[in-house]
């Protein structure tokens, strides 16, 4: 094989994926009408084929393109959790898209190319290679979240992400800039051995950082930077809300990680300050303007936001089993939102969606599995055990503790209190409460399949959590 | 050192009851309901039978835990599946799984709508239970300890009675987790000190003293929300109040004592210094919740709302005796943890009679129902003196034990604490005159019948242990004393060794 094919390998599941996008692509054109279906199905069996790849590459750590891009444990989990998300979400959206007539194989296609960016970003190992991914990913997501261009509500949406997530952008470069004016490089090996030189770090160096920060902290749509989120995730078609509430958070906070573990490991008290105060007001609002939304949607948002708090309170502590927490959070809260979202895209009442709160009630009575398998959702998001919720805020809250964090963990925790008033009242409402209007019979097979499999998954962690928790501190491990 | 894992087939055995009726019960919904029933009653009637079983097999000599089971569970944390039980928990097992059939058979009429749900919930419920009194790791304890918050919430909302269960639901949940997330963190503090969740090495750690006294608080905060103490106690009268009828008596009679076990296993043995340090503060709020609930109990007119309060008058004298730390106390405290399961479970049994023939539990409402109900006089009579404390009875075996020790550790807590002792009979035997003694003057009274036979069989089992424990308490201190003697033994050798001069001044 010539040299460059060799260094090329690693990338092996990237480059599978962005040549099946190009073919998908190309089969959606020619072949037109009814071609949607199968792009569909095509692409799911794309996904499994990168994940097997992603497997079959090992977890190295090797790096190729001269070491812009890198493979590792960490990037395996968290490409195996982004490839799972994705066709999850493409699965689920199947129904909707035809029913709401949004079917165009474009959806499925702008779909592989975000998965595609999100693998880059995971794998990026250089400010350059980070920003290519980041943008590949964000502009199939503006696209995506304007698909209905008929709908005044979706291309509000996809105009809000894009404007603020062109924002976002801008910042992030902007930071990368002054990081490579005061470091003068962009591969993060060699920023951290800048940074490890001994010397304290450069204010611009710091500035810059901040900046980073900020830019990722958009797309993870933390608090301060969230103002986007209710609005995209209500305004968007339900599927592509499903979509952005999984793969885009696993790849952006998998990309957050690794940017600061590794580049700026050294100057963890610094960054350390800045995740503290974000993870907090995330919490808190998450927790807090979650309690009065009606719209399910806009609910789910603001619980996004908190998880995403959860999620951070174990990147604060900066070590090894802070890491891990965060890694199995994410891949329980993978299944708690596909579960979520598979019952919200069941919401119909004569062949109509419906997305108010109240439309759930008296759902144990109309469907009593869904209603089962959402209150298993419910009560594992408010964290009780013995719900795989909580074991996701064990392991971010002792690695908290660990680190000394005292005060973070007992606001999280008081606010993982107030965060289980609004879960609890949507089993209130489908349990104590008399139903109303009955959703449409029977949901879809692939539907119910995805739902029992969550369930369960939720249902039994405890049982066997060894398998997910031994992954991600291996994964965690080899940041180290 | 057992070849069968009794303690895990006791603990799950229902769990598999509730799956049973999950997966089998299915068709017309009268086959679905007879079927719930049915396997309901198997269910925990089997437990119960095996929880005996291991009574007899218990080891009264020593204070080591015994049925001991240990499979490694998250390996990469220590965390282990590790089941065992001592005399002090030994018995709430015992109280756990004699409560749940009687209260599954409880509800075997008065219980209409969605039976199958309702069975499923109550045989989780028996399952975290168990398994909480079981726990020997303190992720473990933590996992059953907070699980029982859903099926109990569910249970509330769903079957209560009243126009403010949901209220009631919502109150008993958030005030009991906020209280549990406290201890989760300190459960996690501990773990990162004595890199182990494990009980039995916890309790051979010594923590800082510094570090003791924030865990105390943070497992207070749990603990005391579930015993309840004053001022948190204000969940259990909205939860009693709107809770079906076995509801109210696993909540009395189980759920209560989670909390006061919780201080036993935890706060007591693990924190010495810290439990030195805050004993005042437990018996300041011990005596205010000893008489200020038993004076609001004198003003209610709901009769589940007065025993609600009476029993967080009673679960002050468990807090005082536990704090005392003499033997009298310790043993008093646990004896009456386990009384007050019995009789108040059973005075809740008796209110829910008179509710499920006239839909009211206001006391104004009845009146002279000696004359049209002797049995059922008779019956509340005995679990009314119970709660008094009568000789003979459960409740004075509990009581005296609990007092003698306070008056050993400070004689004023004693005088104060014995003051509840008197209004304990004011207004139960107030409760009594108003609702079963005077002229049967009220017209929808009158064709009231008498305790049928399955309310017989439901309340003979708990007569026989009130009377029992009263006459013949031994039977239940000789499984406790061991164990007992080795908690004191091991505090007051921690205090001596920490150089406290806490106990010298006592």
């Amino acid at each position: 094989m010539p040299e460059t094919l060799v260094d090329m390998m690693p990338a092996l599941p990237e480059l599978f994926l962005a040549c099946a996008g190009m073919a998908l692509l190309m089969i959606g054109v020619f072949r037109r009408g009814e071609s949607t279906r199968s792009v569909s199905y095509l692409a799911v069996l794309c996904f499994a084929i990168a994940a097997v790849l992603v497997v079959a590459g090992g977890s190295g750590p090797v790096s190729a393109f001269g070491g812009l891009f890198v493979v590792d444990g960490f990037a395996t989990f968290a490409k195996l959790l982004i490839l799972l998300a994705t066709a999850l979400a493409v699965v689920m959206s199947q129904g909707f898209i035809h029913r709401e007539r949004m079917a165009r194989f474009e959806y499925t296609v702008l779909i592989v190319f975000a998965a595609l960016g999100m693998l880059m970003m995971v794998s990026a190992n250089d400010l350059m290679s980070l920003y290519l991914g980041l943008e590949l990913q964000s502009l199939s997501l503006y696209v995506v979240a304007a698909i209905r261009r008929d709908n005044v509500r979706s291309s509000e949406a996809g105009l809000k992400y894009f404007v603020l997530g062109a924002l976002s952008s801008g910042m992030l470069l902007y930071g990368a800039s002054m990081v490579y004016g005061f470091s003068g490089t962009t591969r993060f090996p060699e920023i951290a051995q800048v940074l490890g030189g001994g010397d304290t770090a450069s204010i611009g160096l710091i500035v810059g950082l901040v900046f980073v920060v900020a830019g990722i902290a958009f797309k993870i749509s933390a608090v301060p930077f969230h103002m986007w989120t209710p609005d995209v995730y209500e305004g968007s078609p339900t599927p592509v809300t499903a979509f952005f509430a999984v793969a885009p958070k696993i790849a952006a906070i998998a990309m957050l990680i690794r940017v600061l573990i590794g580049p700026f490991g050294d100057l963890v008290g610094q960054w350390q300050q800045i995740i503290v105060v974000t993870s907090i007001l995330s919490m808190a609002l998450g927790a807090f303007a979650a309690i009065n939304q009606r719209n399910i949607k806009r609910l789910m948002a603001y619980s996004s936001i908190g998880h995403i708090g959860y999620a951070l309170v174990g990147l604060a502590a900066g070590n090894e089993a802070g890491v891990r927490g965060v890694l199995v959070y994410m891949a329980i809260y993978l299944a708690m939102n596909v579960g979520t979202f598979a019952c919200i895209l069941c919401m119909r009442v004569n062949g109509r969606m419906v997305e108010g709160v109240a439309d759930l009630t008296g759902l144990s009575r109309t469907h009593p599995l869904m209603a089962a398998a959402l209150a298993v959702f419910m009560f594992s998001m408010a964290g009780i055990p013995p719900l795989a919720g909580f074991f996701g805020k064990l392991y971010v809250f002792l690695a908290a503790i660990d680190a000394g964090l005292y005060t973070l963990a007992v606001i999280g925790v008081l606010a993982s209190v107030v965060s289980a008033f609004y879960y609890i009242r949507i089993v209130r409402l489908m349990y104590f409460d008399e139903p109303t209007e009955a959703f449409d019979k029977p949901i879809d097979g692939d539907m119910a399949t995805l739902l029992v499999l969550s369930a369960a998954f939720v249902l039994f962690f405890w049982l066997i959590p060894a398998p997910v928790v031994d992954a991600a501190a291996a994964a965690a491990a080899t940041l180290f | 050192m057992e070849s069968w894992p009794w303690l895990t087939i006791v603990t799950f055995l229902p769990l598999f009851g509730a799956f049973l009726i999950f997966v089998l019960a299915r068709g017309a919904q009268e086959d679905v309901e007879r079927g719930a029933r049915q396997t309901a009653i198997l269910a925990t009637g089997a437990t119960f039978l095996l929880s005996i079983y291991i009574w007899f097999e218990f080891d009264r000599g020593t204070a080591d835990f015994q049925f001991v089971e240990r499979v490694d569970w998250i390996p990469g944390l220590d965390i282990a599946y590790h089941m065992g039980v001592d005399g002090i928990s030994m018995m709430f097992v015992l109280l756990s799984t004699l409560l749940t059939p009687i209260c599954i058979l409880a509800s075997w009429r008065s219980i209409r709508v969605r039976v199958k749900e309702y069975m499923i919930s109550f045989l989780i419920l028996e399952t975290m239970m168990v398994g909480m009194f079981c726990a020997l790791d303190y992720v473990l304890f933590y996992v059953f300890f907070e699980g029982v918050l859903i099926p109990m919430f569910i249970i509330i909302g769903i079957w209560g009675s009243g126009e403010r269960r949901v209220y009631a639901a919502f109150k008993f949940f958030l005030f009991t987790l906020a209280g549990s997330v406290l201890m989760l963190l300190a459960l996690l503090a501990m773990y990162l000190e004595a890199g182990t969740t494990d009980i039995p090495t916890l309790l051979a750690t010594d923590f800082s003293y510094d570090m003791q006294r924030w865990l105390w608080i943070a497992m207070f905060a749990s603990f005391a929300v579930k015993v309840p103490m004053w001022p948190v106690h204000t969940w259990l009268p909205d939860a009693h109040v709107e809770a079906p009828t076995a509801g109210s008596v696993i909540l009395a009679g189980v759920l209560l004592k989670m909390g006061g076990y919780g201080f036993l296993r935890f706060s007591i043995p693990m924190l010495p210094e810290a439990t030195a340090y805050f004993t005042p503060l437990v018996y300041t709020l011990s005596i205010v919740a000893i008489i200020y609930t038993s004076l609001v109990a004198l003003a209610q007119e709901d009769m589940k709302k007065l025993i609600a309060y009476s029993s967080i008058a009673h679960m002050g004298y468990v807090t005082i005796g536990m704090f005392t730390l003499t033997e009298q106390g310790v043993q008093g405290s646990i004896f009456q943890m386990l009384s007050h399961g019995v009789v108040s479970g059973a005075l809740f049994l008796c209110v829910g009679v008179l509710y499920d023939r006239l839909h009211s539990r206001e006391i104004a409402r009845f009146g002279g129902l000696v004359n049209i109900m002797p049995k059922y006089a008779a019956v509340f009579m005995i679990f009314t003196l119970a709660s008094v404390g009568l000789p003979g009875t459960s409740g004075f075996v509990g009581e005296f034990l609990s007092l003698a020790g306070a008056f050993i550790a400070n004689t004023w807590v004693g005088a104060l604490a014995a003051i509840g002792v008197v209004l304990g009979a004011a207004y139960m035997l107030w409760l009594y005159r108003r609702v079963i003694f005077g002229e049967l003057t009220k017209e929808d009274l009158k064709g009231m019948l008498d305790l049928g036979p399955r309310e017989v069989a439901i309340f003979v089992p708990l007569i026989l242990v009130v009377l029992w424990m009263g006459i013949y308490p031994t039977s239940f201190i000789e499984v406790m004393e061991v164990s007992v003697a080795k908690l004191i033994e091991d505090h007051q050798f921690a205090l001596r060794s920490a150089g406290s001069t806490l106990l010298a001044g006592r």
